[in-house]
């Protein structure tokens, strides 16, 4: 420690410490405009200059690491005079205006004039000036308020990765450009607006929010965002109960997983809120036209539908499709409803589209079919990144961002197998394109050379595992001269990739949908959890099996039950007991039907009715044209959705729902972390909540269900599903928790599997590669 | 002309290497070509931003398409005494472009440079780096003549 006085006041902090640190620390108020807490030190800009007893000259706080017995002055008269020099030099060359300024209220040189009293420039003159705008339709850079403090291009660098701002020329002359100064759109920019995050003055702003209000005009709700499972918070900037803009929250304890970082989608995807096509009244089809309707007649029609089908067909011919978009509340009430109203496990969602395999694949080797460890060890922890499948930076961009920073900040090695050249591909080690399906064979290669070249943690193995012989005899044959052309992948690349796998500290895999939605989704899963096991990478920070889920509640509505195969299984006589005692009703101890099931069997004439709560089977399902048909067939078609989908054209009676953005309710991201979804607008027109619908519509069919709020369904919730158990909207206020959480003082589990896998041992499964059949 | 990914990989080595990269670009074809930026930037490590800004930082290199002849006129005190405007506004007519372009031909760059430290011959101009001294509006047109 070493010791120092600011404005007379004694203070002690760690060598390392920068002397802006220590000033803060000190409870000096120190003006800054380069310098970002999550960015490397520019030094540039000079307002954080403070005078130290006995040096010559005033030091730039931010860069200057503080000293034992250092005397600092952080308001003196010299200090004072320097700073009003500098911010006259930056008027020189900004556009004073103010008034018409999107960040008028949120500008720190507008602040720090203001504070030093500083209302125009001795300097004025004729300086360049850079009209040029560039016709992108999310980001307006201003040139003539840029100060050049550089904040731009090292976000754009250290946190996107994209690298594609930099200063071109110099002195009066300098610029932030792109390559070549062209425009954003032809340049590698992602749009994430990282820039227009960091931007202390006007010059960068969004061009989405343009004219509908400034900071001192909006609220902020922080609130998760519902586009994919990456779980990224951000505050919704609301103005006359309208939606007109995002901003980041840079505060990791309220933005645990992206820390402010926000992509394309999060940070100008909103407008779908306050879109004209959203539905506002409940929709009856008459003669093959919608034609509006009361809420009572729409749900006494659609009570009446479906319970006389019930009545009619039984109990199976009715199926229910939630949703990976809706928040768990409205999951777990959807489930119930099937289970308990409609009397049928019919219940099913996207996710047994691309999440099952997963679950399947996952569970059987671990037990638990969820992401093992967190995305922030992808960015910090892992010392090897093993992609497959997945295209992150354009799927999970923050996640994608994450590797990228830990591969050029830290140094982790990256090694990508995808059949298409990714992004992260072009970066990686070793890029293994290989041939579509192979992924198997590609793994199994992997691993020979892992138990060839003795790179395999025997301890591991002999300790936390079962079956290995197995594995080991079936992996023989799959030398990497034997896999080359089957995968496209030379040998020596599976050589390279295997080693650096096996030889890092802390291995983490990545998949997605590269992997999941195949025939042999299932065998590819299970074979990156033979890799993981074989190198002992499961249970540790930075290590893991990670399915990147696609939406923002896949695991969350997987979780609640959305599934006809629950994780609670509905042929288990102890867990259906409770489910019994819990809703007063006998439950169908069969299991239902998926999906894909579904469709087929409304073509075989057995499912006449299918209620569908924010899915898009039309567009999302592999067989489209089979799909249209297959809705014709049915005799009646509910659909609740916040828009009139595909699918909702079909439907006889259309419901309509709330978006995220107005509904209270809990979200559980990828990386199973469970975070609060608050309400920031009302709905459009008589737009309801959709668990109020699903509450209505059991009333009217004769199991009455009411709840006061989404926090009530959630405390039900909780006490049905153990790895919810300990959570209460109270605890997840901040950074939400991880599942399992089994009790109230339970702190979350970050990282599965730690000393003991869900299922004792973790099971190696012998896998040999077979063509998936879609191939 | 040689190959601008030999030129590049021959400063591999070199201290400060995509800089004397850049120099050796430009002396092989007066300035840097786009192309060969991006291989900068590829070879070195850094992103085609940064490599950019690194090029325009120097005003000495240039990432634009220049003339075989770089003419660089001086524009500081003692030059400017000896009549360096009247010379300026003479290559700017006899050239038929401004100071920053390039005749049509390709043949001719007119640029602006600081002293370059042959004060005892003013107006002092500078082609491809070698100063001709003495330069007057009367011998204009015969030094001019002199590059084919």
């Amino acid at each position: 420690m070493i010791k120092l006085t600011i404005n007379g006041k004694e203070i002690q902090v760690p060598r390392g410490t920068m002397v802006l640190d220590a000033c803060q620390q000190a409870g000096a108020d120190i003006p800054t405009l380069c310098y970002d807490p999550d960015l490397k030190l520019a030094g540039s800009c000079r307002m954080c200059v403070v005078e130290a007893k006995g040096r010559p000259n005033l030091m730039a706080a931010c860069v200057s690491p503080a000293e034992n017995n250092m005397v600092i002055e952080t308001e003196s008269h010299d200090v004072v005079e320097s700073r009003k020099i500098i911010l006259e030099l930056l008027l020189a060359r900004h556009k004073l205006e103010c008034h018409t300024c999107e960040r008028d209220g949120s500008c720190k040189l507008q602040d720090y004039c203001y504070r030093y009293g500083v209302t125009d420039s001795r300097y004025a003159g004729q300086g360049p000036h850079f009209g040029m705008e560039d016709p992108n339709p999310f980001i307006k850079r201003d040139y003539d308020k840029c100060i050049m403090c550089t904040r731009c291009v090292r976000a754009c660098e250290e946190i996107t990765g994209a690298q594609v701002i930099n200063v071109k020329d110099r002195g009066h002359h300098a610029k932030i450009s792109t390559v070549f100064d062209g425009k954003l759109a032809d340049s590698n920019c992602v749009f994430c607006g990282q820039c227009l995050m960091v931007c202390p003055v006007g010059a960068l702003t969004s061009k989405v929010s343009a004219g509908k209000g400034r900071s001192f005009q909006t609220k902020g709700v922080l609130t998760t965002c519902t586009y994919c499972g990456t779980g990224c918070t951000f505050e919704l900037n609301v103005k006359d109960d309208n939606v007109v803009g995002v901003t980041s929250v840079r505060d990791s304890e309220f933005s645990p997983v992206n820390k402010g970082a926000l992509c394309v989608k999060g940070r100008f995807g909103w407008d779908f809120i306050h879109s004209p096509e959203r539905l506002t009244t409940p929709l009856i089809k008459e003669n093959g036209e919608f034609r509006p309707a009361s809420w009572d007649e729409a749900l006494n029609l659609a009570a009446e539908k479906l319970k006389g089908m019930k009545d009619k067909y039984g109990t199976d011919s009715v199926a229910m499709f939630s949703s990976a978009r809706v928040t768990n509340e409205e999951n777990y009430l959807a489930q119930k409803f099937a289970r308990v109203v409609l009397g049928t496990n019919n219940i099913d969602h996207c996710a047994s589209l691309c999440h099952s395999s997963n679950v399947a694949g996952m569970g059987a080797a671990f037990g638990s079919g969820a992401m093992t460890n967190t995305i922030n060890d992808m960015g910090e922890d892992a010392r090897a990144i093993f992609v497959i499948g997945s295209n992150t930076t354009e799927n999970h961009p923050i996640i994608g961002y994450k590797i990228k920073q830990n591969v050029r900040k830290n140094g982790a090695k990256l090694i990508v197998a995808d059949p298409h050249c990714t992004d992260l591909a072009t970066m990686a080690d070793v890029n293994m394109q290989f041939q579509p399906g192979t992924d198997v064979a590609l793994l199994n290669g992997m691993m020979n050379v892992i138990i060839t070249e003795g790179l395999l943690d025997k301890e591991f193995i002999e300790n936390r595992t079962e079956n290995f012989a197995a594995l080991k005899q079936i992996l023989e044959k799959y030398t990497p001269e034997y896999v080359e052309p089957i995968t496209g992948v030379p040998a020596d690349d599976i050589r390279r990739a295997a080693r650096i796998y096996a030889e890092s500290e802390a291995s983490a895999i990545c998949y997605s949908m590269g992997q999941t939605p195949y025939s042999t989704g299932t065998d590819n899963v299970k074979s990156v959890c033979n890799l993981a096991m074989l190198t002992g990478n499961v249970g540790r920070p930075g290590t893991g099996v990670n399915a990147l889920l696609g939406q923002n509640n896949v695991q969350g509505a997987c979780d609640m039950g959305c599934l006809p195969i629950a994780y609670q299984a509905a042929t288990d006589s102890e867990i259906r007991d409770k489910f019994e005692k819990a809703w007063g009703l006998t439950l169908s101890a069969q299991n239902g039907l998926t999906v894909t099931q579904t469709i087929n069997a409304a073509h075989a004439g057995q499912i006449k009715g299918l209620f569908v709560l924010g899915e898009n089977p039309i567009v999302s399902d592999p067989d489209i044209q089979h799909v249209d048909e297959y809705l014709e067939k049915l005799e009646c078609l509910i659909v609740q959705d916040i828009f009139l989908t595909e699918t909702a054209q079909k439907a006889d009676i259309v419901l309509p729902g709330l978006s995220f953005a107005e509904k209270e309710g809990t979200f559980t991201s990828t990386e199973r972390r469970v975070q609060l979804v608050r309400k920031a607008v009302s709905g459009p027109g008589e737009a309801q909540d959709d668990w109020w619908i699903l509450c209505e519509l059991s009333t009217r069919m004769g199991y009455p269900m009411f709840y006061a709020n989404a926090e009530e369904i959630f405390e039900e919730m909780r006490l049905l599903t153990p790895s919810y158990a300990g959570m209460s909207y109270a605890r997840l206020q901040g950074s939400g928790l991880h599942w399992p959480c089994p009790t109230e003082d339970h702190p979350g589990t970050p990282i599965l599997h730690k000393d003991i896998f869900s299922r004792g041992l973790g099971l190696f499964h012998a896998i040999e590669f077979k063509e998936p059949v879609e191939l | 002309m040689a190959n601008y990914k030999d030129i590049i990989v021959g400063c591999i080595d070199k201290k400060g290497g995509i800089i004397e990269a850049f120099h050796a670009l430009q002396n092989e074809f007066n300035y840097i070509p786009h192309e060969a930026l991006v291989e900068a930037a590829r070879v070195f490590g850094v992103s085609e931003a940064q490599a950019y800004g690194v090029a325009t930082f120097y005003s000495y290199l240039s990432v634009e398409k220049r003339g075989k002849y770089i003419i660089r006129m001086c524009e500081s005190a003692p030059c400017h005494v000896a009549g360096a405007d009247e010379l300026l506004k003479a290559l700017e007519s006899q050239l038929g472009i401004k100071v920053g372009e390039t005749t049509s031909d390709g043949k001719f760059t007119l640029e602006l440079t600081e002293c370059v430290g042959q004060c005892q011959a003013t107006p002092v101009i500078t082609v491809n780096s070698e100063p001709v001294f003495n330069v007057t509006t009367k011998i204009l047109p015969q030094v001019l003549a002199a590059y084919k």
